[in-house]
């Protein structure tokens, strides 16, 4: 589905944020990327969304190379009040990147309302992002994602920004969407528990200039429950192996 | 209490807000006059004829008309409404260059680096100071005046057009990269609504600077319109005249403004939304 070869990426000379990063995304599973603040997370992300040109390597999106945005692919960002148009309805939001689909006006119609019932926003259509609540302008946001019908999804630390129960809410939503919609997804966060909670694989990057450290698979049963899960030996036990990787990054750590 | 009192309460506290909202908008206003009208007469100069005097002779100069013309007198048609037209023409050519012209600039780093320079010379110009030029090229009619006032209030809509396309959130701008948004349908979608409230800032500056713009060049080699009614009774010692073109504008000036607020709140409805969320 998604394979990236020795990224390499600096935004100035000498100051290279991610030097060596080799991993692949198979389709239909959720992979999680950590690591320390600042191992360039959010460029890995960009550039895998072809927003960001990186300095090297190569990066297939369904076997082809990526060079600018790739078709089949939506993005959620952190800053939901930022990237929501506040000038326009929570309808408006979601129905814009389609219209520039070929889709017909009654598909567009319906994909917006099936998107907003996915995200339990049915009777918030005709809102701006502003009337709603930090949780439900995430939810639009991702339903916004869901009705572009993407391949992958990528999500850039989408609950870095609420309140602990709806982050809760919003993992479980996602958990929930995936497996409704099988669609790949691939999220950047800086929460270890949240990475280990929602993902089949979590890939722990090391400090700038950064490389992959180690992959780890997460064998959770699934749908997992926020209690019932986390109180797992396993979820524990994945834990703390990339919480230790993470505080603690030896210098010169073999590569995986 | 009986209901009946509880509404007529409610009724006689809802009238009383009103009164009291009324007095603080314009009370100030209402006792200036009142103190101007006192002090005019009391200071029986000719150079400062009180108000009650100068809304007399404005109701003769203008509203004496026949009534089939709502009673608009040939002064409304000759110099009042010329002046009107002159301004609105004026502001509306510097909103058709200035707004396109901005988002050229603002979109594009190489243009906005080759004209800058050019443009903030050209800014410091003062619009008046190009009056004789303007006469030698566009002759001593209308066509001069609305030049020149397009020229002198298309500054603050140009470059707030500038700077509010440039300063698009980045966010935005990826979001709709990443949903392959086409480039022009991010400009008309995205850069062009986020930028709004910048733009409509600068066209609300430019509209007052159109009414200072349209006054002076009346003041010059004009046989029309406010600025040159103004003048002319100056000259000819007809000072109550005078008052009456002065308060004239400022009139023109307070309704315009008034009105294009009103249109702001409609278009900018959201800005002022979204605003008030965040400040909470």
């Amino acid at each position: 589905m998604l394979t990236v070869e020795h990224l390499h990426h600096a935004y100035i000379r000498e100051q290279v944020v991610t030097a060596d990063v080799t991993f692949d995304v198979r389709a239909g599973e959720i992979v999680s990327i950590v690591g320390p603040s600042g191992c360039g997370k959010t460029t890995l992300l960009k550039a895998l969304a072809g927003l960001l040109k990186p300095t090297g390597g190569i990066i297939r999106f369904q076997g082809k190379v990526v060079q600018g945005v790739p078709d089949g692919l939506a993005i959620v960002f952190q800053e939901y009040g930022r990237s929501l148009l506040p000038w326009t309805t929570v309808n408006g939001n979601i129905e814009l990147p389609l219209r520039y689909q070929s889709i017909s006006t009654d598909e567009c119609r319906r994909r917006v309302a099936e998107s907003l019932q996915a995200v339990d926003l049915s009777g918030s259509g005709e809102r701006y992002p502003w009337q709603l609540s930090g949780g439900m302008q995430q939810r639009v946001a991702i339903a916004r994602a869901l009705a572009y019908q993407p391949k992958l999804l990528l999500m850039d630390e989408p609950f870095a920004s609420v309140d602990a129960q709806t982050r809760a809410d919003l993992e479980d939503l996602v958990a929930a969407v995936r497996d409704r919609f099988g669609i790949t997804m691939v999220l950047v966060t800086h929460d270890i528990d949240e990475s280990v909670y929602l993902s089949d694989r979590v890939i722990v990057l090391s400090r700038p200039p950064s490389t992959v450290l180690a992959q780890v698979s997460i064998e959770l049963p699934r749908p997992r429950d926020q209690i019932k899960t986390k109180a797992m030996q396993q979820f524990v036990e994945k834990r703390s192996e990339i919480a230790q990787m993470i505080r603690r990054p030896v210098d010169g750590e073999p590569h995986p | 209490m009986s209901t009946e009192a509880i509404r007529l309460d409610r009724w006689n506290s809802r009238a009383f807000s009103a009164i009291q909202s009324f007095a603080v908008r314009y009370g100030l206003g209402i006792a200036l006059v009142i103190v101007w009208e006192f002090a005019a007469r009391k200071a029986g100069s000719i150079f400062f004829p009180p108000p009650s005097e100068i809304l007399h002779r404005a109701a003769s100069l203008w509203l004496s008309g026949p009534p089939h013309r709502l009673f608009l007198s040939d002064s409304v048609f000759q110099d009042v409404l010329p002046s009107i037209f002159r301004l609105l023409g004026g502001w509306a050519f510097a909103v058709l260059i200035g707004i396109p012209l901005g988002i050229l600039i603002g979109r594009s780093r190489n243009l906005s680096d080759l004209v800058n320079p050019s443009l903030q010379f050209l800014r410091a110009i003062p619009g008046p100071a190009l009056i004789p030029i303007f006469m030698i090229l566009l002759g001593t009619e209308s066509t001069m005046r609305v030049t020149l006032i397009a020229f002198g209030s298309v500054w603050p809509i140009l470059l707030n057009t500038v700077e509010g396309t440039r300063t698009v959130d980045p966010v935005q701008i990826d979001t709709a990269r990443a949903f392959r948004i086409p480039r022009h349908a991010r400009l008309w979608r995205i850069v062009l609504p986020a930028a709004m409230p910048k733009i409509f800032a600068g066209m609300r500056v430019s509209l007052a600077l159109a009414v200072i713009l349209m006054v002076v060049s009346e003041l010059v080699a004009s046989t029309s319109g406010i600025g040159y009614r103004i003048q002319n009774a100056q000259i000819m010692f007809l000072l109550t005249d005078m008052w009456c073109g002065i308060i004239l504008l400022a009139l023109i000036g307070y309704v315009l403004n008034l009105l294009f607020l009103k249109f702001e709140r409609r278009v900018l409805a959201w800005h002022r939304g979204a605003r008030g969320r965040t400040a909470t």
